[in-house]
C-alpha cells in the first residue's frame, strides 16, 4: 500500500511536466494548426536558461523561474515571426520538418553553449527536506509540482473561457478566416499564442531540472514523444484531454518503471493502441 | 524523345560508374558509396509512402531496426547465410509494419505522423530495455559476412568491403527497379489517386485503407532491407536505428531531392551522404548545419534538387523556343 501511494505520487509529478509541455503543444496546435516538434526543445531551453540565470544573475529559484522562460519566449518569437509564419499555407511535411529543423538547431546550439555533457542544476533547499507520507519520505518539491499542474490547468481554463483574450483565441481556432474578417489581427494572435505556448514548455523545463537533477542536450527529445502520445490519447487540440492524458501517462509509466522495468514504455503504447481502437479521435477529441 | 534517351544514357553512365567504383577509388569512397546506396534503398521505399501516397511517417526507423535486428538474430541463432539473413530481416520488418500499420492507417495527416512516431519509439524503447535479448544500448555486435553460397553450386565471398559492395549494389538496383515498377503499376496509380483525393478514390470503389496498409508494409520492407544491409556493413545493429531522429532521415532525403519522382530521393541520398561527410570534416556541429540547410530548402527550394534542375531545364527550353 505504502509503495503504491508513493508510485502514484511520483507518477503524478512526472505527469505534470508532461502536462506543461503538452498544454503548450495542444494550444499551439489548436490555434495555429501546426504540430510543433520543437516544443521539446523549448522545454530543454527553459531548463538551461533557468540554470544560467540561477548561476550568473541570482541564486533565487523564483527569479530563475521568472526570467529563464522569458528568454525562451524571445527565441519562440523569432521562430514564429520569421520562419513558421511562412509555412502555414504549405503541406504538412514542410511544417513538421521546419519545426524538426529547429530541433536539430537547438539541440546542437545547446551543445555548443552549455557543453555536450550533462549538467546538474543547483540543489533546491527552499522547500525543506522531505515530508513523511505513510511512513516514507517524499520530497516536498514534488508535492509542489503536483500542485502546479492543476493551477496551470485552472489558469488556462479561466483565461480561455472567461477573458477577452480567451474569446479571441477560441474564435480564431474555430474559424480563422471569419475571425480575421471580424477584425481579429490573426498574425499577431498567432505569434502571441506561439510565444505563450513556448513559455508553458519553458516553465515545465525550468521546474523539471531540479526534479530530474540532470540536464542533457537531448532532454527535449524524450518528453516531446510523451507529449505527442498524451495528445493522441486525450484528443489532438483538447486541453482537457491533454491534462487527463498526462496524468494517466505519468502514473502508468511510474507503475511500469516500478513493477515491469523492461516494459515500462510498452504499457503506455498498449494503452495508446487501445484508445485508438476504441475511440480513434482520442478521449476528448471531436469525431471527424 | 530526345530527352528520354538522354535520361537513359545518364542512368547507364551512373550505373557504369557505380559498377567500376571499387576498381577506381579508395576504400573510404567505396564505403561512402555503400552508405549512399543503403540510404537510397531506405528513401526510395519510403517515398512510395510519402511522395506517392501522401502519408508522412515518422516511424520508419523502427522497420530499419527490425531489418537489422532480424538479420542479426538470424545470423546469431539460425544460419550465417547472408541472403537468408537479409530475407529474415526484410520479413521481420514487413511483419512489424503490418502490425503497426494496422493501427496507423486508420488516420491520415498529423495523426498518422504522430502515431507512426509513437509506435516507432515503442520499438526503440523495447530494444533499449530488453537487454538480455537485444544487447540494450550496446546493440547486437559482431555480425560477420560469411560467403554467399548457392547450396553447393559455388560461393561468392563478401568479407571484404569491395566484395560486399557488389551485393549492396545488386540490392540497390533491384530496389530502384522494383520501386519504379510499383510507381507505374495500376497499384501505384491508385496510390497517387489516394494522395490527390482520398474520398473520391474511395467512392470509385477502392478500399483505401487496405491500399494504405499495403504500401505501408511495402515501404517497411524496403526499410528492413536497408537495415539488414547496414547491419552487415557495420557488423552491428544499434537501438538508435529505431530512434525517431533516424526516422527523420528518409523524410529529409526525400525533401532534399524532391518528392515527386524516383530520382528525387536518390539525388537526396547522394547529397545527404556527401554533405554529412564534408560538414563533419570541418566541424562537429553537423546537426546545426543540417538544420540550417533544411530551413533554406523549406523556405526557398521546396522542389528539392530535382525540382531546381527541372525548373532550370524548363526555363532554358522556354528561352530556346521564345
Amino acid at each position: 500500500m505504502q509503495s503504491i501511494v508513493h508510485v502514484c505520487l511520483a507518477g503524478l509529478s512526472a505527469g505534470m511536466f508532461i502536462w506543461l509541455v503538452a498544454s503548450g503543444l495542444t494550444l499551439i496546435f489548436g490555434v495555429l494548426g501546426v504540430l510543433n516538434f520543437a516544443h521539446g526543445s523549448f522545454y530543454m531551453l527553459g531548463a538551461y536558461f533557468c540554470f544560467t540565470v540561477l548561476r550568473h544573475l541570482s541564486a533565487n529559484f523564483w527569479i530563475g523561474l521568472l526570467l529563464g522562460p522569458l528568454f525562451v519566449c524571445a527565441v519562440g518569437f523569432i521562430v514564429e515571426r520569421f520562419f513558421l509564419r511562412r509555412v502555414y499555407h504549405l503541406a504538412l511535411p514542410y511544417q513538421l520538418l521546419l519545426t524538426f529543423a529547429f530541433v536539430l538547431i537547438f539541440d546542437n546550439l545547446v551543445k555548443i553553449v552549455w557543453g555536450a555533457g550533462s549538467l546538474s542544476p543547483p540543489r533546491l533547499d527552499i522547500f525543506g527536506e522531505a515530508i513523511l507520507i505513510m511512513g516514507r519520505k517524499f520530497p516536498a518539491y514534488n508535492l509542489f509540482i503536483i500542485a502546479v499542474g492543476p493551477l496551470v490547468a485552472i489558469g488556462l481554463w479561466l483565461m480561455l473561457e472567461r477573458t477577452w483574450w480567451g474569446r479571441i483565441i477560441r474564435a480564431a481556432s474555430s474559424d480563422r478566416e471569419m475571425a480575421s474578417a471580424l477584425g481579429v489581427r490573426v498574425p499577431i494572435l498567432f505569434t502571441a499564442v506561439f510565444v505563450f505556448g513556448c513559455w508553458l514548455g519553458a516553465i515545465g523545463g525550468g521546474l523539471a531540472a531540479p526534479y530530474v537533477g540532470i540536464m542533457t542536450p537531448g532532454m527535449g527529445d524524450t518528453i516531446i514523444i510523451e507529449a505527442f502520445i498524451v495528445a493522441v490519447i486525450g484528443g489532438l487540440g483538447s486541453l482537457k484531454g491533454a491534462f487527463l492524458g498526462a496524468l494517466i501517462i505519468g502514473v502508468l509509466s511510474a507503475f511500469g518503471t516500478r513493477f515491469f522495468p523492461t516494459f515500462d514504455m510498452f504499457l503506455i503504447f498498449i494503452l495508446m493502441a487501445g484508445v485508438l481502437l476504441w475511440r480513434p479521435q482520442g478521449l476528448f477529441g471531436e469525431a471527424r | 524523345m530526345k530527352n528520354k534517351s538522354l535520361f537513359a544514357a545518364l542512368i547507364l553512365v551512373f550505373l557504369a560508374a557505380l559498377v567500376a567504383m571499387p576498381h577506381l577509388s579508395g576504400r573510404f569512397t567505396v564505403y561512402l558509396a555503400m552508405r549512399f546506396m543503403i540510404l537510397g534503398i531506405f528513401a526510395v521505399g519510403y517515398n512510395l509512402l510519402l511522395g506517392q501516397t501522401g502519408l508522412l511517417s515518422f516511424g520508419h526507423g523502427a522497420f530499419y531496426a527490425a531489418g537489422a535486428y532480424g538479420m542479426g538474430f538470424f545470423w546469431l541463432h539460425l544460419s550465417p547465410h547472408p541472403l537468408l539473413g537479409i530475407g529474415a530481416g526484410v520479413a521481420a520488418a514487413a511483419v512489424l509494419a503490418l502490425l503497426i500499420g494496422f493501427f496507423c492507417v486508420r488516420h491520415t495527416e498529423i495523426y498518422f505522423a504522430m502515431l507512426t512516431l509513437a509506435f516507432g519509439m515503442m520499438v526503440f524503447s523495447l530494444i533499449w530495455n530488453a537487454r538480455e535479448i537485444t544487447g540494450g544500448d550496446d546493440g547486437l555486435v559482431g555480425i560477420m559476412r560469411d560467403p554467399v553460397t548457392f547450396f553447393g553450386l559455388g560461393k561468392i565471398p563478401i568479407g571484404k568491403d569491395a566484395q560486399y559492395y557488389y551485393l549492396v549494389l545488386f540490392f540497390f538496383v533491384l530496389s530502384v527497379w522494383v520501386a519504379h515498377r510499383i510507381r507505374i503499376s495500376p497499384f501505384g496509380l491508385v496510390l497517387s489517386g489516394i494522395r490527390e483525393n482520398a474520398r473520391r478514390t474511395e467512392f470509385a470503389g477502392v478500399p483505401v485503407r487496405n491500399y494504405r496498409l499495403a504500401v505501408f508494409v511495402l515501404s517497411g520492407a524496403f526499410a528492413g532491407l536497408a537495415g539488414a544491409l547496414e547491419a552487415m556493413l557495420q557488423s552491428n545493429a544499434r537501438p538508435f536505428m529505431a530512434h525517431w531522429t533516424h526516422s527523420a532521415d528518409p523524410v529529409l532525403v526525400s525533401l532534399l531531392g524532391g518528392l515527386h519522382s524516383l530520382t528525387g530521393p536518390l539525388a537526396g541520398s547522394l547529397l545527404f551522404v556527401a554533405m554529412r561527410e564534408i560538414v563533419q570534416r570541418f566541424t562537429e556541429n553537423w546537426m546545426l548545419w543540417f538544420g540550417i540547410v533544411l530551413l533554406i530548402i523549406i523556405l526557398g527550394f521546396r522542389g528539392g534538387v530535382v525540382g531546381v534542375v527541372q525548373n532550370l531545364v524548363l526555363r532554358r527550353r522556354a528561352e530556346g523556343e521564345g
